[in-house]
Parts: structure tokens; C-alpha cells; sequence
């Protein structure tokens, strides 16, 4: 197997379902990382969920469909959806291009923001990237 | 990922596929690149330009000497006596209550001599297959197992036979849509067959196992830029657009080529196995028929989806976006008597949502005028 390289960046948490956290004030936002955009390939619809709607912690909020798969989306943390990002009906292929930046899915409210805490690191994560790669 | 079990196969190009940055997966018990960099990328370019795919995997089982026609003749659908020296045909292997034991495409490679490619998750079922068949009609033909010895690479996309061109002598004749030649591409003996599995022109290109990586990397450098090699990935992205079978999804042994909309392939006059139970169902009228979907939104219909009809239910077969269609697109099995045009629904994950039985292939290329089949 060849080594691909992912970007996996130092200020977001990570879930082992491959979603990323990242703290913005108050909120969080919510989205894949560059590992499962390559392991979906090219992504071609997101069904996204709705404003408002309280997710449980590893409840499924949204579909990722990519032209070989499909994923659900997962909560990483429990709390209330506060925004969705609409754009991404149209531009789907913003989760490959742009993962952690354009390619955002929610943003969340917490409930509890030291939840965080068990979130995986930038490093546990690569770490948990590199072993299911290495199988 | 690919858990327990014999390990994985490997074509001759294995190395070639990892050092362009494949990603690799398991399909029919062999390692293959399902895509080299973006399964959309690659299937645009072939439309619009050329790929090169490794389906070294494929199997190719030959069979020749006295009586190697009429065992050919008792196996495959089509007729194997229409097709001359030099000439390919695409047909199915049936089952004697016509069920479908493999589709594979025959080369009339001589007089008494023809060569089968067959699929690579049947090349073992083929070969028992017609060794049974040689047993009960006492043939004394001869079957070759080739499939190991044999690589195969296909060149598809409007591109395609320009770069093949680089590789041959001033003015070599262009083989005919479904006609192969035995000729050499620069250095190396092959047999070009001016086939594919994509919806575009361009040749399957079978030459020995040893000189498969030679032949690729002559390929890729007559087609420089214009070339992407091809993972399979988009090799089902494009077959599903022309809407061609695919062994497993809309073929199977509890499948018929009748209600799987191959008729034309299928010489229901002669005598071959599986011609009686053939006749008799082609009499009785189909009860189901493979159809084509396009969903109204971007969500995928994946094999095994129900589709919701007023005539009772029906199952995709396979299911995409299609790339140059734009659309999500699906083949599968309904009811007979539903028309093209029929609003439907697919149950994709509890949801009904709407789709339209169209007519098929969802894309077919532009042929230039004066150059017809």
C-alpha cells in the first residue's frame, strides 16, 4: 500500500467515525476529514439535516454519497444544529476540495463543551488514520 | 480491510499501478486500482480524451481442433458461424433453463479456433463449465485455460485510436468495430480489438502476460497528456452510462438474457444450451425486464435498493451519478408491461423517492458521419 499523506490539522478534535471539530467561540463546527473525503472519493450529494434539530452524541445527522459509497454522518458531540451549510447541496465536491475549510457540514451548540475532552487529538487521530491503513 | 480469506492477486502491472499512486482495492479476488486520482476525473477523461485500464484480471479461455466450433456453437448464444475469422461477438453462456452462467465476448481466432474473455469472478465456474458441457456432447476439442498467461489492457475514448496509430506502421488498416487483428504494436504481439466496455471507441489490446508492462508503458508515452490511466471505478461509472451488464448485478444464473434486455445476442433459431427453455420463456413473454432509472434528485440508488412500482416491486441492479449525464442513474429489474417514461420510486434508506424508467444506454457517443458500425 502506498503511504498517502493527510492533512489531519493541529486545531481541530476528531471522532473515529472520521469527523472533524473545530471550536468557534460558543459553537463547533462539524465535518469530514481529508482521510474520509479520500477514502469516499469524488462526493456528489450531502443530504444534510435540519436547523434547530438536538443531535445525541453519535446520532446520524446527514448522508455523504460518493459515486463508490455511502456514509452516514455522525455527532460527534451532543447539541443543537445552529447552522447548516446549504451551499453544499449545490457543491458537493467541496467536501474533496476543501474539507475542513469550505467543505464545513454544521455548526453545532453544544451542550456540554468539555465533551471535548473526548474527542481524539490531531496526533491520536493520525495515529488512528495510520493503523487502518496499515491493515 | 479486505479481511480474512486467500490472498489477493496481483496483475503484472501491480508495481506500475503503486507507483502512480493507485488506491487499491479487492474485486473477484484479485488487488486492482479503483481509481489513480478521482473516479470523476478519469471518467471524463475518457470521454473527452482516452484512458488506458489494466483488466488483466479478465480471463481468456481458448478453445480449437476438430469439433471446436460446434462445442463453441453449444456454449455460447450468438452464432459463432456468422462470425468469420477476425471477428468478435458478444454473447452469454447459459444454463440449460437459460440462466446465465457467464456473458463473454467470443474471437474467432481461426478456422477451428476461437478464444473467449470472460469475467474474472467466473474464469473457474467458465472453465468446469466447459469442460461439463465438452463431456456430455462427447467433443473432442481442445480448452485452454489462458487466463494467467494473458494480460489485456483497454484503450477507450475518442482519443484512443490515434495513439494506437503512433504505435504502427504508416498506414496500417484500422481494425473495424468489433473485428480484432494479430499485428505487433511497436515491438509487441497483440491481438487489438477494436472493443470496449465504456460507451466510447477505442480497442482491447490482449498480449502475453511478460510483455503487459511494456506494452502499457508504450501506451502511455504515445499518449502523453491526452492518456489518464484508468481505475475501475470509473470503468462502472462509464459501463453503467452505456448500460452495459455487468456479471453479478444484472446477470446471474436466476437471470435470463431475454428479460435482461439481450436479445440481439441471443440467436434463438439454432440450437445451443439453453436454446428450448430460451424459446419457451421468449413465448410466454417476460415477466420482468432490466430497465434504466434516472432519479429525479443526487442521491444513489445502490444495488439492492426496491424500486416501488404499481405493478409490485423491483430491485436496482446498479446504481451511480453518472458522470456525463449529470444525474443519478440506475439499472435494476421491474414488472413487464411498465412503460418508458413510468414515474417510479426508489426506497433509498426508507425515503421514497421519485425516478423515471428511461430508455437506455443513458449516454451513446457521437459517432462522425460516414462512419457507421
Amino acid at each position: 500500500m502506498k503511504d498517502h499523506e493527510y492533512d489531519i490539522p493541529d486545531d481541530c478534535q476528531y471522532t473515529d467515525s472520521d469527523e472533524w471539530v473545530r471550536v468557534d467561540g460558543a459553537i463547533v463546527r462539524v465535518g469530514i476529514t481529508d482521510y474520509a473525503q479520500s477514502e469516499l472519493n469524488d462526493i456528489v450529494f450531502v443530504e444534510l439535516p435540519e436547523r434547530g434539530r438536538q443531535l445525541e452524541k453519535g446520532e446520524a445527522f446527514g448522508v455523504v454519497e460518493s459515486v463508490k459509497a455511502v456514509s452516514d454522518l455522525l455527532a460527534p458531540l451532543a447539541g443543537e444544529i445552529t447552522e447548516v451549510h446549504g451551499g453544499l447541496s449545490e457543491h458537493p465536491e467541496w467536501l474533496n476540495e476543501d474539507p475542513y475549510g469550505r467543505g464545513w457540514i454544521i455548526a453545532l451548540t453544544p451542550e456540554d463543551l468539555e465533551a471535548l475532552d473526548g474527542l481524539m487529538s490531531a496526533a491520536e487521530y493520525r495515529a488512528h488514520v495510520k493503523a487502518r491503513a496499515g491493515k | 480491510m479486505s479481511g480474512a480469506g486467500a490472498p489477493l492477486a496481483r496483475t503484472p502491472l501491480f508495481s506500475r499501478h503503486v507507483a502512480a499512486g493507485a488506491k487499491l482495492v479487492p474485486f473477484a479476488g484479485w488487488e486492482m486500482p479503483v481509481s489513480y486520482t478521482s473516479i470523476l476525473d478519469e471518467h471524463r477523461h475518457v470521454r473527452a480524451s482516452a484512458g488506458l485500464f489494466d483488466v488483466s484480471h479478465m480471463g481468456e479461455l481458448r478453445v480449437r481442433g476438430p469439433g471446436a466450433l460446434e462445442l463453441a456453437q453449444e456454449l455460447f448464444t450468438n452464432d459463432v458461424s456468422a462470425a468469420p475469422v477476425g471477428r468478435v461477438r458478444y454473447g452469454m453462456l447459459c444454463l440449460p433453463d437459460g440462466g446465465v452462467v457467464d456473458d463473454v465476448t467470443l474471437y474467432r481466432t481461426g478456422p477451428e479456433e476461437v478464444l473467449f474473455c470472460v469475467n474474472a469472478s467466473n474464469v473457474a465456474a467458465d472453465r468446469d463449465w466447459f469442460h461439463e458441457t465438452r463431456a456430455r456432447t462427447k467433443s473432442r476439442a481442445e480448452i485452454a485455460d489462458e487466463s494467467e498467461a494473458t494480460g489485456l489492457l483497454a484503450l477507450q475514448g475518442p482519443a484512443a485510436l490515434g495513439i494506437v496509430a503512433k504505435l504502427r506502421p504508416a498506414g496500417a488498416p484500422v481494425p473495424k468495430l468489433w473485428h480484432f487483428e494479430a499485428t505487433r504494436l511497436a515491438d509487441v504481439p497483440v491481438l487489438l480489438s477494436r472493443t470496449g466496455y465504456t460507451g466510447e471507441d477505442g480497442y482491447e489490446i490482449f498480449a502475453e502476460a511478460p510483455r503487459i508492462g511494456a506494452l502499457w508503458d508504450l501506451l502511455r508515452e504515445a499518449g502523453g497528456t491526452a492518456l489518464v490511466p484508468v481505475g475501475l471505478g470509473a470503468r462502472d461509472t462509464l459501463r453503467t452510462e452505456a448500460a452495459y451488464a455487468l456479471y453479478g448485478h444484472e446477470l446471474d444464473r436466476a437471470h435470463d438474457p431475454l428479460e435482461a434486455g439481450l436479445a440481439r445476442f441471443v440467436a434463438l433459431e439454432r440450437p445451443f444450451c439453453g436454446a428450448a427453455a430460451l424459446r419457451a420463456r421468449a413465448a410466454a413473454g417476460p415477466t420482468r425486464r432490466l430497465v434504466g432509472l434516472v432519479l429525479e434528485g443526487r442521491q444513489v440508488a445502490r444495488p439492492g435498493t426496491r424500486i416501488a412500482t404499481d405493478r409490485g416491486d423491483g430491485i436496482v441492479t446498479s446504481g451511480t451519478f453518472g458522470p456525463t449525464v449529470d444525474r443519478s442513474i440506475a439499472l435494476g429489474y421491474v414488472p413487464a408491461g411498465l412503460a418508458t417514461g413510468a414515474h417510479l420510486h426508489v426506497d433509498v434508506r426508507g425515503k421514497l423517492l421519485p425516478c423515471q424508467l428511461v430508455e437506455t444506454p443513458f449516454y451513446r457517443r457521437k459517432r462522425p458521419l460516414g462512419k457507421g458500425r
